[in-house]
């Protein structure tokens, strides 16, 4: 098993200090959190983190399970990158009077895709919706005509096979948070179990 | 706070809207939850709180410790002799850091404890105010919930969702940190509600029938199970449950440290200790049983040795209430996810009636071996001078397995838990998973509150004893009725029994003195006495334990003596030495 970029992410409360308690159980175990973002949910008063952790599925599972584990924590899910959509927001500061003299960099510019924010006399911000791969090449793009500024957000994502957390919370409401069918990877194989 | 309205059954007790101040709130609190002891300190930050407390002297009995760490391993003596939730007051700053070490106790033992903290006014979070440390950032990591109070209004709700938490589920500390404003603030109270849901938290999880069947299939076609337990089987008040299971198909089975005492130590089925110090059998045939059945435990390092060279051959099934718990360690072949209250049950009613005595005679030639080895030399020693052994030999003769035994960290701590006899649940109190020196004096004191109808007998070493010494002081001022027994070698025994076998006898730092115990006693008010010689060992436990009230006896034991056997650290359980010779 090889070390991947996993993403998770978790549903919680709105609380205070839920972001510390999460926060620490990966930095317990010296992991070093590539990208954190935590915006609204598709439910109100329900928050949703979204984490990107390189490491070992295995050791991201247990992780889950420790993030679940912590009160004020819906739920938590992991997937590897062919499971989700996700996107980071890349904003670039680019003196204006070199765009205007060069027409190859506007050029440049919309091949990447990228849009302008804000014009002025002295400076244009652009920003690029993409992945890593994408916001990184304009940068390189950018560095000979005198980038200023660059930045990048987290990453969003969205789980391709999630129905969204409506119907779990509602479950949640009622009755105690229920293990979702976590299949025991002996039991999806019976034959081999029990023939010892 | 929303999240802590709403949902829950229970009607509001009818009490009529009145108005009263956060301190208020906090006593109806606890009365409402049934807590009568608490265990505490006052100080500035906390003086609202300890102002109300002085006009319910009928109702809440209130134990002024010498530290605040005393307070929290009392707190912790008292829910594990009780069963119920520990409560601790202490103020803001020091009052609160000092805690920190019990609530890493408690966290990792599961133990239920709720401490209400003061902290500054409102309005000065964060400036660096008297006394004011950021008690739920240095508490996060050691505590299963922490909450900050800003405002009376919250207080009914965050201390109704502090003990459904705390006492819920996994066990665990929480900390209810409110500032001084909120204990003023007078608001309209409308009666305590009990907490009975929390839409985010899930103490346990749903029980998988499947997974309970598949579990019983392992058992029942296996030639040579074997269960080990942890404290979830007590935590889960699962003790009779727990029987029932091994009885059914004649399982032999072993305890973690944190496990003893759920079962008799002289049950049929009882075979030992697991662990580093443990019996022999149980370490070496971990790696020869067919089926492993883990019940409530955790697969602590110092249980499992080497993970590499761990129940390889084992087929593995773990009942656990804590699904984080699940493949943590050791990868299970079937989780049995669930509260072991009601899963021992279900799994034991697929049992099929059967015994294993060949197996269970394994264990039996093992213990031989072990006893031949190690623990004749160790209880009937041939030399004049005192093994920790006999002392605890010598107590149970005198206690019938009947008392409360409350342990400190060290080689007393490894020598009580493989020698002590235990008749019933809930005597055993140790700190097993921190490893807390300083642990057994105020735990015991504890103890003696939370169960006084037992004995309480607190081991301790020369070493943690002069950690928590300061507690005498509330030995003396509330007279809980606590038998202290030093087993004193002059030494920081365990360390030095490590830098013996693996330091080339470097003895840095563990040649420890200490002061006369028996004059620190008297100065305390307790009586005490010292011996040094065999013969008068009998009679001296026997004065302890009949005396009235609490009594301090030291037994000076022999310096050098090691606890074996010993799975030697980085080593797999099965290369479990009886000897330093073996090493």
């Amino acid at each position: 098993m090889q070390k991947q970029e996993f993403t998770i992410t978790v549903y919680t409360e709105n609380q205070v200090g839920l972001l510390n308690r999460i926060a620490i159980i990966f930095s317990r175990r010296k992991i070093n959190i590539e990208s954190l973002n935590t915006s609204p949910s598709e439910i109100d008063g329900v928050h949703r983190f979204t984490i990107v952790i390189d490491e070992f599925e295995e050791l991201v599972r247990k992780i889950c399970r420790q993030i679940e584990k912590q009160v004020g924590v819906l739920k938590a899910y992991y997937n590897n990158n062919d499971e989700i959509v996700w996107q980071e927001l890349a904003l670039y500061k680019v003196p204006t009077d070199v765009i205007a003299e060069q027409v190859k960099v506007e050029r440049l510019l919309s091949q990447h895709g990228a849009k302008a924010v804000v014009i002025r006399k002295d400076y244009t911000v652009f920003e690029v919706a993409g992945q890593r791969a994408e916001t990184d090449a304009l940068i390189k793009v950018l560095e000979p005509y005198g980038l200023i500024e660059f930045v990048r957000s987290a990453r969003v994502a969205i789980i391709k096979e999630s129905e969204g957390f409506h119907k779990k919370l509602t479950e949640f409401e009622y009755r105690e948070p229920s293990e979702a069918v976590d299949e025991n990877e002996y039991l999806d194989k019976n034959e081999e179990v029990f023939t010892m | 706070m929303a999240v802590l309205e709403a949902k829950s059954e229970i009607k509001i007790q009818q009490a009529e809207m009145r108005s009263v101040s956060g301190s208020q709130a906090v006593m109806e609190a606890l009365i409402a939850e049934g807590v009568k002891t608490i265990f505490g300190y006052p100080g500035g930050a906390i003086m609202p709180i300890y102002d109300a407390l002085f006009d319910y002297p009928s109702q809440l009995q209130h134990i002024l410790v010498r530290h605040e760490q005393g307070a929290i391993h009392a707190a912790q003596g008292f829910a594990r002799a009780s069963g119920k939730t520990g409560v601790v007051f202490a103020t803001s700053g020091p009052g609160a850091t000092n805690l920190v070490t019990g609530l890493a106790d408690a966290m990792i033992d599961s133990t239920p404890v709720v401490c209400i903290t003061g902290q500054v006014f409102a309005h000065l979070l964060g400036t660096d105010a008297f006394q004011e440390t950021d008690v739920i950032n240095i508490t996060t990591p050691v505590t299963k919930w922490n909450h900050q109070v800003t405002d009376a209004s919250e207080i009914p709700s965050a201390l109704a969702k502090a003990f459904y938490i705390a006492g819920s589920g996994r066990p665990g500390p929480v900390v209810i940190d409110i500032t001084k404003n909120a204990q003023l603030q007078l608001f309209e109270y409308e009666g305590y509600k009990k907490c009975e849901h929390i839409r985010s938290y899930r103490p346990k999880p749903e029980i998988r029938k499947e997974y309970i069947q598949e579990a019983a299939k392992l058992i029942n076609e296996a030639e040579r199970p074997f269960v080990i337990f942890g404290q979830g089987v007590i935590l889960g008040n699962a003790e009779k449950e727990f029987k029932a299971f091994i009885e059914k198909s004649g399982l032999p089975a072993a305890w973690t440290i944190m496990g003893m005492s759920a079962i008799p130590t002289d049950h049929p089925l009882a075979v030992g200790m697991l662990g580093m110090h443990g019996n022999y059998g149980p370490n070496v045939l971990t790696n020869e049983c067919d089926v492993l059945i883990a019940v409530g435990m955790r697969f602590d390092d110092r249980v499992t040795g080497r993970l590499d060279k761990y129940a390889k051959q084992a087929k593995i099934v773990h009942l656990d209430i804590d699904p984080s718990e699940i493949d943590k360690n050791v990868k299970t072949t079937v989780p049995v996810w669930g509260d072991c209250k009601e899963t021992l049950p279900m799994l034991t009613a697929l049992l099929e009636q059967k015994q294993h005595a060949a197996w269970i005679n394994r264990f039996g030639e093992f213990m031989n071996k072990e006893k031949e080895k190690c623990i004749d030399a160790e209880l009937t020693p041939a030399s004049d001078i005192m093994t920790m052994g006999e002392v605890i030999k010598t107590l149970n003769e005198l206690t019938g397995g009947e008392a409360i035994i409350v342990t400190d960290v060290g080689q007393h701590q490894m020598v009580a838990c493989r020698y002590a006899k235990y008749k019933n649940s809930r005597s055993n109190i140790t700190s097993g998973g921190l490893g807390t020196m300083g642990y057994a004096l105020p735990a015991a004191i504890g103890a003696a509150f939370g169960d006084p109808s037992r004995t309480t007998v607190a081991i301790i070493g020369d070493g943690g004893f002069q950690m928590t010494i300061q507690e005498l002081g509330t030995i003396m001022q509330y007279k809980p009725d606590v038998k202290l027994l030093i087993l004193n070698n002059n030494f920081l025994g365990m360390v030095r029994q490590w830098q013996q076998l693996f330091h080339e006898k470097r003895y840095s730092f563990v040649d420890i003195q200490s002061p006369d115990f028996v004059q620190v006693a008297k100065g305390y008010g307790i009586p005490g006495r010292s011996i040094s010689d065999r013969a008068d060992l009998r009679d001296a436990l026997n004065e302890l334990l009949t005396s009235k009230g609490s009594q301090l006896l030291e037994v000076m034991v022999g310096k050098e003596n090691n606890v074996f056997p010993m799975v030697p650290q980085g080593r797999g359980v099965a290369e479990i030495v009886l000897s330093k010779e073996e090493i």
